[in-house]
């Protein structure tokens, strides 16, 4: 059994989704499914703690040796990816029921499930493999469940979203496809770990820049990197609530990581960083994703397409520790994954909730609604300052992280950069915190209840995390770190 | 409170006004309940803080820890000589503010009064954060807590103008603080690798002065509720508040905590020795001054009452700041000091600057001729709280002023010597007055109006604080051994 | 010689261009997915023609045979031809929706409703 988890944490919700359409009932699916995540989440902290204890976990799918057969490969790097994946997607499920009474049909609850398995089979995929087409094809899987999930919306407007993301997602996918195959020609394998060994004997050649250069924008593609970013607030604005709550604290996550593993242990370091002027390049559009998003954040009211910007200047600071291409700098790219998967979690939750009861999260019609929600908008306020990263949260770790990697590089406009970015944020969730609190309830508030217990408890999971994690950070800070080490340690 | 430990002692004063947020939000439906849920906890935590006092006289070193976030980077407090005398003034006031609270938002019908206790009270806990803090991280968190739970106090009127005020308070504030005080502290933790205040400063040996150059100019300003300019804005931003807010918050907690910060990195961060090394501290000292005498000349100009009164205390918070960057240890002293008599004076102001306005709903400086005729208490506790101000004998101010001139002489700084000479013949001037015309007769034909004082708990309030300003005329032996000792 | 030779990822770049011109400029849906189709399929060729070994026979073991052509890009592009068949698919089917509820598949009609709505 033991020996199994790797693969098992990808098929157990792979087999698990057919399933789920023969118990057509709405409810059964839902218990159903709520389950499977749990057990991959049991399957994913057994994997984690495999790995911190006996370091990488390999597994040979069907008996093929690597590089001839698919290998699985668990580490640092995405062992605790693989936690987060199926601790956000158990916690969004217990909420999920709940929430989609109101915005998704009843007839359509089951394959609402099935979608939401399979795409959690694909992200889990992605992470855990050692194969560069596996990659894709999980990719693919996890892609075309998230635009079905997507077009589940109740706004008609989700349809559309659903199409510019399928397409923008599509091309991303197949330039990836062409990176792997370009690799392929020139190494004759698809495993990872050979093709770091291979790649080097071939490095100098134009057709290894070329696999680099699609994949990369590929892969910017799907993790929305400024100015690649056009499909991602539609598509967290319009789809339904909990779908951006899972999608938004683990699908980038999961690009971010495949950039990385692609960055630092495919190609490695020396190779991405003095061929190809990536370190300005990321560095550029992580500050302009940044500032822009940021900006335009402000302006929103609709309060899901407001964080969807924040979530892409938060895909800046990631890009940004990785631009540092140092080891402080991949840690804390590291680590505000898990802790940006934390807040963004808890924020959209939030929302959920709030469209739970309201129908909608426009901040014009929720003038003094903390006065009704009282536990729906604290949860908001702590989620709030995690993101701005405000001291004893996860947010000022991963933040604390980032400025020490730039001050250590020397970039000392960068870290002042990163802090002006906070203020930005500041700015906009207080706009949030102001009208949700100090406002009197006016007559454009809806006269609701808080949210009911289904929703508030996996909420407040979250926040708490986001408050124990800020304050005890031996665990995710000493994962990041070996990780961190690992990268930089092993295939310098 | 023999049986209870120092350390139990310190964590309590943070721990009970939170305790009263919980109780003012619990009982809220009956007023009476609630302002003895204040009453109370504001005199248990007086009690700690003076027990806290007796400890630290004894010289028994008091150190909590709460948790370790990364390595040298800790919540954590420690008893210290500087913090003490910022404990106590806030320990103390606050009793007397809550007992004018209670007259004076009753006599004037405010709304949501069980908010403005209950951020009231998480204010003073975080003062008392501010005060223990052991590092810079620790400080840091409760300065922003300070700043937080003031901001529904300054907006607490709801109207179109508190919210404006509102927004540039908290706009100013948390900007600076975030845009060049937390960049100073990760600077800093760079650099010296610990946050810790350590007597003598803690940057290592060597460490270039254009480095620690930056890094003071960024701390100077990015405590921005240490106000100088020019970001004092936020502080007559804040006066739309309600009296009792800006006499114990924008007079004393607020503010001082700024200064008090600046008091902080300057001796235990930098080190007098280190500072005096740096080349901006010169400039910042001049700035400082300037913005001693601007603010003076402004105050001058307003009519206000309180909007007056608030820019004499920008000018008297740069007295504080000029006091760090003397880099003496007079300087040090004068400064402690001044964060004690300022704070009793300026009190004393606001507190009959809010009689006044409960009573006869004056608000400007034009309308109060005549009117110590009607509130002769008032007006007299105001005529002592200006001389200490103005730091003439025989009021408390006249000591930290004395000390603040020596460190000048010490430092060589015939600037900052002539700065404070002009400022108080400028304090002379736009504060003295309004005593003095609240004596004259009224205007002629005029019957004497008869006399009509403020609601009774804020009197006695506002004569306490001015018998505290001439208390501390005569005995200021406990504070200045407090204050000296900050530096040994 | 050393053009011609390489004119098999002539015809994938050019292949490639059409596809991603169509989705860019075109303004009906159907469309832009016929765009995807064919940019997709263009790396299809891509992968199928540098699997072939000049001279090389069917990968079938057989005497007297030593080279053989690469059937591991012709076994990896028949999933990705899944992939983006289930993809053509979707995106049909999610037209098909939208059609429904905007009455039209025109990509300005579609944000001229939004925009009134």
């Amino acid at each position: 059994m033991i020996e199994h988890l790797s693969v098992l944490q990808v098929i157990i919700p792979l087999i698990a989704a057919p399933i789920c359409l023969l118990l057509r009932k709405s409810q059964l699916a839902w218990a159903f499914a709520t389950l499977v995540a749990f057990l991959t989440l049991a399957v994913s902290f057994a994997l984690l703690s495999q790995v911190v204890q006996t370091g990488p976990v390999s597994y040979e799918l069907g008996g093929w040796e690597a590089p001839w057969g698919i290998e699985y490969r668990v580490d640092m790097l995405n062992a605790p990816l693989l936690v987060l994946i199926s601790a956000i997607s158990s916690l969004a499920l217990m909420a999920s029921r709940t929430s989609i009474e109101n915005e998704i049909p009843e007839n359509r609850h089951t394959f609402f499930y099935i979608a939401w398995l399979l795409c959690m089979a694909g992200l889990l995929g992605i992470t855990a493999t050692g194969d560069a087409f596996n990659v894709f094809v999980f990719l693919e899987i996890s892609s075309l469940a998230t635009y079905t999930l997507i077009a589940l919306g109740k706004d008609r407007r989700a349809l559309w979203a659903s199409f510019q993301y399928l397409v923008a997602g599509t091309i991303g996918a197949t330039f990836i496809l062409i990176g792997i195959g370009l690799m392929y020609v020139m190494t004759g394998t698809l495993n990872m770990a050979d093709l770091a060994q291979r790649l080097p004997e071939v490095e100098n050649t134009k057709t290894v820049f070329t696999a680099f250069a699609f994949l990369i924008v590929g892969v910017c593609m799907k993790l929305a990197l400024f100015p690649l970013h056009l499909w991602l607030p539609n598509a967290y604005a319009f789809a339904p609530s909990i779908v951006t709550t899972f999608l938004a604290a683990t699908a980038t996550k999961v690009a971010v990581y495949v950039m990385i593993r692609f960055i630092f242990d495919v190609f490695g370091f020396e190779f991405s960083f003095t061929h190809f002027p990536l370190q300005e390049v990321l560095l550029t559009l992580g500050i302009a994703g940044i500032f822009v998003a940021s900006v335009v954040a402000i302006y929103q009211d609709n309060l899901k397409r407001m964080l969807a910007y924040s979530s892409v200047a938060q895909v800046g600071y990631i890009i940004l520790g990785i631009s540092f291409a140092s080891q402080t700098g991949i840690m804390a790219t590291l680590l505000h994954m898990l802790n940006h998967g934390l807040m963004k979690g808890a924020l959209f939750l939030a929302l959920a909730a709030v469209v739970y009861r309201m129908g909608v999260a426009q901040l014009s019609q929720m003038h003094g609604i903390a006065s009704r929600m009282p536990f729906t908008m604290a949860a908001f306020l702590i989620g709030g300052l995690s993101l701005i990263g405000v001291p004893l949260t996860v947010g000022f770790i991963s933040k604390w992280y980032l400025v020490s990697a730039a001050l250590e590089n020397g970039w000392w406009p960068v870290a002042a950069v990163i802090l002006l970015g906070s203020l930005l944020s500041v700015v906009y969730i207080w706009r949030v915190i102001e009208v949700a609190y100090f406002k009197p309830v006016s007559e454009s508030t809806p006269d609701v209840k808080e949210a009911p217990a289904a929703l508030l408890i996996p909420m407040w999971i979250l926040v708490l995390a986001n408050l124990y994690f800020g304050i005890e950070t031996s665990l995710t800070v000493g994962v990041s770190e070996m990780a961190a080490a690992d990268l930089f340690g092993g295939l310098r | 409170m023999n049986s209870l430990s120092p350390e139990l002692m310190l964590q309590l004063t943070m721990l009970v006004p939170v305790l009263a947020l919980a109780g003012i939000l619990l009982t809220g439906r009956s007023e009476n309940v609630r302002e003895a849920v204040s009453v109370i906890a504001s005199l248990i935590v007086l009690a700690l803080v003076i027990g806290l006092y007796s400890t630290f006289k004894a010289g028994i070193p008091v150190e909590v820890s709460w948790f370790e976030i990364m390595p040298g980077l800790s919540l954590s407090f420690r008893l210290e000589a500087m913090g003490m005398i910022f404990a106590l003034v806030a320990g103390v006031l606050w009793l007397v503010t809550i007992f004018y609270a209670i007259g004076y938002m009753r006599s004037h019908h405010e709304e949501n009064q069980t908010r403005f206790y209950a951020c009231f009270a998480l204010a003073i806990g975080s003062v008392f954060g501010v005060a223990f803090a052991s590092n810079l991280f620790t400080l840091f968190i409760f300065y922003e807590v300070l700043t937080l739970s003031t901001y529904p106090l300054v907006t607490h009127a709801g109207t179109a103008e508190a919210k404006k005020g509102g927004r540039t308070y908290l706009g100013i504030l948390l900007g600076t603080s975030i845009a060049f005080f937390l960049f100073a502290i990760l600077g800093t933790y760079f650099v010296a690798g610990t946050l810790e205040f350590t007597q003598g400063g803690v940057f290592p040996a060597g460490t270039s002065v254009a480095v620690g150059g930056t890094l003071l100019v960024l701390f100077v300003f990015g405590v921005g509720k240490a106000a100088i300019m020019p970001f004092h804005r936020w502080l007559p931003a804040a006066m739309v508040a309600p009296t009792p807010v800006s006499a114990l918050l924008h007079a004393v907690a607020v503010v001082k905590a700024g200064v008090f910060t600046l008091l902080k990195v300057g001796t235990f961060i930098f080190g007098l020795d280190f500072l005096n090394t740096l080349p901006t501290t010169d400039a910042l000292l001049y700035l400082a001054g300037a913005s001693v005498i601007i603010a003076s000349l402004i105050a001058m100009r307003q009519d206000n009452f309180k909007k007056r009164l608030a820019y004499s205390t920008v000018s008297q918070l740069s007295y504080i700041t000029a006091g760090m960057l003397l880099a003496t240890d007079a300087g040090i002293t004068g400064g402690a000091m001044h964060i004690a008599m300022h704070a009793f004076g300026k009190i004393t102001l606001f507190f009959c600057a809010g009689a006044i306005l409960v009573t006869l709903h004056k608000t400007d400086v034009s309308q109060l001729r005549g009117i110590g005729w009607q509130m002769p208490v008032t007006m007299a506790a105001f005529l002592i709280g200006t001389l200490s101000i103005i730091g003439l004998p025989p009021t408390g101010g006249s000591w930290s002023k004395w000390f603040l001139l020596s460190g000048a002489l010490d430092a060589d700084q015939m600037f900052i010597m002539g700065v404070l000479l002009l400022s108080s013949l400028l304090n002379i001037a736009y504060l003295l007055p309004i005593p003095i015309l609240a004596f004259f007769p009224p205007a002629d034909g005029v019957a004497r109006p008869a006399i009509k004082e403020a609601p009774l708990p804020s009197l006695l309030a506002l004569s306490f604080t001015a018998l505290m300003c001439l208390v501390l005329f005569v005995f200021p032996q406990p504070l200045y051994e407090l204050a000296a000792s900050i530096t040994n | 010689m050393e053009f011609l030779g390489l004119f098999n990822y002539w015809v994938v770049i050019v292949l490639m261009m059409i596809g991603f011109y169509i989705v860019i400029c075109s303004n009906n849906l159907i469309k832009k997915l016929i765009g995807l189709t064919i940019f997709q399929t263009s790396v299809f060729i891509m992968y199928i023609s540098m699997g072939k070994i000049t001279g090389g026979t069917a990968p079938v073991l057989a005497d007297g045979i030593t080279l053989y052509s690469n059937p591991l890009t012709h076994v990896l592009i028949l999933t990705a031809i899944v992939v983006g068949i289930a993809t053509t698919a979707l995106g049909l089917a999610i037209v098909v929706r939208i059609h429904e509820s905007y009455g039209t598949v025109e990509e300005d009609e579609i944000h001229a409703k939004d925009k009134q709505a």
